[in-house]
């Protein structure tokens, strides 16, 4: 063993309190992160595509007249409360305060994560009014490539707490559910930090260069 | 007992740095944008930093990613995909920017 046992993988670790799931969890995260990059080499493809595609707007409408700035700052602020609130989970989990503060912490996460879903969906459909659609043009189709898919996988995640929440309710506090929380925590931590580069890249680039 | 409850204390105020780290970098870079407009020269650099340095902050204090030995190998999975995400990015938009010169489109 040339690695401390508490703290043998990237992230917030469980540590010496749950020996056994965090064992058991070691490997599983350390794939989890594989997961993770080869997510993010994915995303970064889409921000390429995006980023060359800024000025092919084929005389439709850009970023002036789609972006609505108030929108994407309050969807900034309910997904970074977010990830927030899911460590606070993670920490429960870690010193084993009762239960119900994970699942209240989840559930918290889980209003978050659907309230900014909802917004970002009403952003899209105040773009199709304005005939912003992804057949409309290269830039158009770039933007509904990238920004959905992050969409996509916020909804993804929302769905992972629900399940995640029933079966720590059924199952209870498992090595196997304790191992699911952390690699959920990850996960969500990361949609964030893709969120930084959407904001920074596709809209305030998008407003910049477009 | 009372160790325990002075790391979870320690622990949590990390998370709570981070996300008031993250908060002052996101209302700054909003307030640029508002105050200045994103069209003036050297905006959109300083939020792009700005942006940067949200990353770093969020990858150190909510992700854990840090330099401590016992995580290197892990440091170097993710600085080895950073590597090939940049060479992706990078390599399409020099490739895809220069035939857009050659074809004289109006690009970037």
């Amino acid at each position: 063993m040339k690695r401390a046992p508490t703290h043998s993988y990237p992230g917030i670790n469980l540590g010496e309190r749950h020996a056994s799931a965090h064992k058991a969890t070691e490997v599983v995260t350390f794939g989890f992160w594989v997961f993770l990059m080869s997510d993010l080499v994915y995303f970064g493809l889409m921000f390429a595509i995006y980023i060359t595609m800024i000025d092919a707007q084929a005389g439709g409408p850009g970023p002036h007249e789609l972006f609505d700035l108030h929108s994407i700052f309050a969807q900034t602020l309910i997904l970074l409360t977010s990830s927030l609130t899911v460590g606070l989970a993670m920490l429960a989990l870690k010193y084993n305060l009762p239960r119900v503060r994970i699942v209240f912490w989840f559930a918290v996460t889980l209003v978050l994560g659907l309230s900014f879903l909802v917004l970002e969906v009403r952003d899209f459909m105040a773009m199709a009014e304005k005939g912003g659609v992804p057949q409309r043009s290269g830039f158009l189709s770039a933007f509904f490539g990238l920004v959905p898919l992050h969409g996509l996988h916020v909804a993804a995640g929302c769905l992972w707490l629900i399940v995640l929440g029933i079966q720590l309710r059924v199952m209870g506090m498992t090595d196997r559910i304790k191992s699911r929380v952390v690699r959920l925590a990850l996960f969500w931590h990361f949609l964030d930090l893709i969120w930084i580069g959407i904001i920074t890249i596709v809209y305030f680039g998008g407003l910049a260069y477009g | 007992m009372d160790r325990r409850s002075e790391m979870h204390r320690r622990e949590r105020r990390r998370y709570l740095i981070g996300f008031g780290g993250s908060l002052g970098l996101t209302l700054a870079v909003f307030a640029i944008a508002y105050r200045f407009g994103i069209e003036t020269p050297g905006v959109y650099l300083a939020i792009g930093l700005l942006g940067l340095a949200q990353l770093v902050v969020q990858l150190v204090y909510f992700l854990h990613i840090d330099r401590r030995r016992s995580s290197r190998e892990d440091l170097d999975l993710v600085l080895f995909s950073t590597l090939v995400l940049l060479i992706i990015i990078c390599g399409t938009v020099w490739i895809l920017g220069n035939l857009a010169h050659r074809m004289h489109m109006h690009v970037m």
